[in-house]
């Protein structure tokens, strides 16, 4: 899988970890010298560990790299996104393991009554106790726990608003003492919002009708009967 | 000059760069520019191909060694099917996504196989938006003219054809799935003008456009319930006696296992090459952009195209080094985001095609004009608080609220400060060649997204991404669903493997090396 072509890259990745100071912390448990200011999956690598399972877009967006983390002498175990969190000395962390969730089974276009459907789809979701951890939780600092109450009272739109920055990672799923998974939620509230309360967009539907009656065949046909000369003209011509 | 010096500098010309209006460079000055600057014409990073299909063509050294490698599968493998598909997927983002639920909304018994989790992948990261040209003033033609030009008039043009009019139905489709696309007061959709457009054709979801439209699909994907496989990377194909494709072999990642699935109809999707860190570059791209698809079709005999064109980012993250290579969206330059540089000027008309933004940040660091960060990288200025000047306060806490976090999290107000840009690596222009309907010449082979080759010319216009992924997805899932229809299960067999051994051979390629690469070695071999 991993070959010896690769090796040199490792090194031009890492590159951006040499500096010269260095911090030790705990990874599961275990103390490791790493460099200062590196992320905390870098810090994985650097320890020599393989990461697959909890490596994913490595810029802050799919949430594979849930972890939790406890800096120095601080009781409070917080959540991050390993790949957008610098490690610090004295720093403990663990990445968080696949917690299973249970996912409603829906077909989004033939709902009847979406708003409604929600207690059949998560009969859990209005069981919220509000003890907040959701929202403590969150590594994108979205008000998970008014975001549930939010779905379950109707309001479809400000939920969407307001998981439009969830990057699924689910670390709003294992505190829940109510077994709620507000992500899930959420997505379900979202995609209704869109499906079922939503306008169609009238410029759109023209455009494709426009097309399926040949409105542009004339153009399609002056435009690829050019020369090459004169397809880059034409091309070289638009502001 | 220290780093609070060269703030303000960026701080004190901003009024008078305001009111300069920048020229676009004439087509000879793009053209000089680019061959002086861009990396794709460094000579010396590039060699020809060995053998196969593009035997003697040039491209990048890290993929011409990766095309060569062995299979790393033994010749006696018993391929003996524990799962036998009509259509079997391989990747978990835009265009897998799309493959598979068309595929299963066409009544085939597809199964998706993905080597990390269902949507990890370069798609969920688009923040910029999508092209599709719905505003009156817009027509598929002029996407067409302006993806073309974007692509110096290398682009194919029947594949170009067929993006930009499916592009409406892509958006109506992803509308009634429940994506959120920004609207107009008027409730039509709200389009972005993008670098190389002639008009605003870029539809969004604020700065998480990709998120948005694979949050929805991965959740369609399991409503659907299409048969899954994470963790399973493909490391080989399969052919019957006639080289058509039958089907692959999988690798579970947890337990190594080769898992063998006998398929009617094969569609990679496993999106581009940004982990083989071209030219020492830095990456953009999520953990398994490998160039998986390019190895295991160009070992089957499907010939690539323009494989020696790859796009570099103009704005990928310079400082702090947390951040090196990551993307900065290019919606900021859409907004009226100006490049600076050390001398507090600008240097290009910000909304010019990438390669073009790219090559110019690389001739004002090459030529001393560069910002200099305390890590020894250099990069220009993307003057991020003009937004907020420009459209008043809150621009981008609206707008860009993922950049305004990804910042934030290293203490970085991009409201009060501009960050620091240089060119990262991002998007494999070229890939395996294929017909309108993701067809390689390998019968019952099919690729989209951007391991497909030929759409996007030798440039990617912004926003063509998501609507390629979109539209091949869909006509590959429906074209692989409708062929499976008329075809019985061929034979499986690894005889293109022992073929392309002989020639290896022959051309006395003992690099040792095996391909695809799967993932990066980034882990650091302790002793």
């Amino acid at each position: 899988m991993s070959s010896d072509v690769n090796q040199p890259k490792q090194f031009t990745e890492q590159a951006s970890m040499i500096q010269s100071q260095m911090v030790t912390v705990e990874i599961e448990g275990k103390p490791f010298q790493v460099p200062a200011g590196i992320t905390l999956m870098k810090a994985m690598w650097y320890a020599g560990k393989d990461v697959v399972r909890g490596a994913g877009c490595l810029g802050g967006f799919c949430g594979a790299c849930a972890a939790y983390y406890r800096t120095k002498d601080d009781p409070k175990v917080k959540t991050c996104l390993a790949c957008s969190k610098a490690v610090e000395d004295g720093m403990s962390f663990s990445f968080m393991p696949a917690f299973p969730a249970r996912k409603a089974i829906y077909n989004i276009q033939s709902l009847k009554d979406p708003k409604q459907d929600l207690f059949e789809l998560y009969p859990e979701a209005p069981l919220c106790r509000n003890c907040n951890a959701c929202t403590e939780a969150c590594p994108q600092k979205i008000n998970v726990r008014e975001g549930v109450w939010k779905a379950v009272f109707g309001d479809f739109q400000a939920v969407s608003d307001m998981f439009m920055d969830c990057v699924m990672c689910g670390m709003c799923t294992p505190v829940c003492i109510a077994d709620i998974a507000p992500n899930l939620v959420a997505v379900y509230a979202s995609r209704a919002q869109g499906a079922h309360f939503t306008d169609k967009p009238e410029g759109l539907g023209q455009r494709i009708q426009d097309i399926s009656n040949g409105k542009y065949q004339q153009d399609w046909k002056r435009i690829l009967q050019l020369s090459d000369e004169d397809l880059q003209k034409t091309s070289a011509a638009i502001l | 000059m220290d780093i609070i010096a060269q703030h303000n500098l960026v701080h004190q010309t901003r009024d008078a760069r305001r009111a300069i209006d920048f020229p676009k460079l004439s087509p000879a000055e793009r053209d000089s520019l680019i061959k002086k600057y861009h990396p794709d014409h460094r000579a010396q990073a590039y060699r020809p191909i060995k053998f196969g299909p593009n035997a003697g063509e040039l491209t990048v050294t890290e993929v011409a060694t990766l095309l060569e490698g062995d299979s790393p599968l033994p010749a006696n493998l018993s391929l003996v099917p524990k799962y036998s598909v009509d259509v079997l997927v391989v990747g978990g983002g835009g265009a897998g996504c799309a493959a598979a639920l068309h595929a299963h909304a066409e009544g085939a018994n597809v199964l998706l196989a993905t080597k990390l989790r269902l949507g990890d992948s370069n798609s969920v990261m688009a923040q910029g938006g999508m092209q599709i040209a719905v505003a009156p003033d817009d027509s598929p033609v002029q996407h067409f003219l302006d993806t073309l030009k974007g692509g110096h008039m290398k682009n194919d043009h029947d594949l170009l054809k067929v993006m930009v009019e499916d592009g409406p139905t892509i958006a109506q489709w992803l509308l009634e799935l429940g994506v959120l696309f920004d609207r107009q007061e008027d409730g039509n959709l709200h389009v972005k003008k993008g670098g190389g457009s002639s008009k605003a054709r870029l539809l969004t979801c604020s700065d998480y456009t990709g998120l948005e439209i694979m949050r929805v699909l991965k959740d369609e994907v399991l409503n659907q319930k299409i048969p899954l496989m994470e963790f399973s990377a493909a490391v080989e194909l399969l052919s019957d006696e006639n080289g058509a494709c039958t089907g692959a072999v999988l690798q579970d990642l947890d337990n190594k296992r080769y898992v063998v699935v006998a398929a009617k109809t094969v569609i990679l999707a496993t999106g581009g090459i940004g982990r083989l860190h071209i030219q020492g570059f830095p990456t953009s791209n999520h953990f398994g952009a490998t160039g998986d698809a390019l190895v295991l079709a160009y070992r089957m005999g499907a010939p690539l195209v323009q494989i020696d064109t790859f796009q570099y980012h103009p704005s990928g993250g310079v400082y702090p080094e947390q951040l090196v290579g990551a993307l900065v969206t290019e919606g900021i330059r859409s907004e009226g985001g100006h490049l600076v540089n050390a001398n507090g000027e600008r240097f290009v008309n910000e909304l010019d095609t990438r390669d073009v933004v790219s090559s110019s940040i690389i001739k004002e660091c090459e030529e001393g004009r560069g910002v200099r960060t305390a890590a020894g990288r250099l990069g220009v200025w993307l003057d991020t608080p003009l937004l907020d000047v420009a459209h008043g306060p809150g621009t981008l806490d609206k707008h860009f609220p993922a950049m305004v976090r990804q910042y934030e999290r290293y203490g970085v107000d991009i409201r009060k400060d501009p960050v620091l840009i240089y060119p990262t690596l991002h998007y494999q222009n070229g890939g395996v060649k294929i017909g309108v309907n993701g067809e390689t010449p390998v019968a019952n082979l099919f690729v989209a997204g951007e391991a497909s080759g030929g759409l996007h010319g030798r440039n990617r216009l912004m926003g063509n991404s998501l609507l390629d992924l979109m539209v091949f997805g869909k006509r590959t899932g429906l074209t692989a669903a409708a062929r499976a229809k008329s075809l019985s299960q061929g034979a499986l067999t690894l005889d293109h493997v022992t073929k392309f051994r002989l020639e290896a051979k022959r051309h006395q390629v003992s690099s040792g090396l095996t391909s695809p690469m799967v993932l990066p070695a980034y882990t650091r071999q302790v002793s």
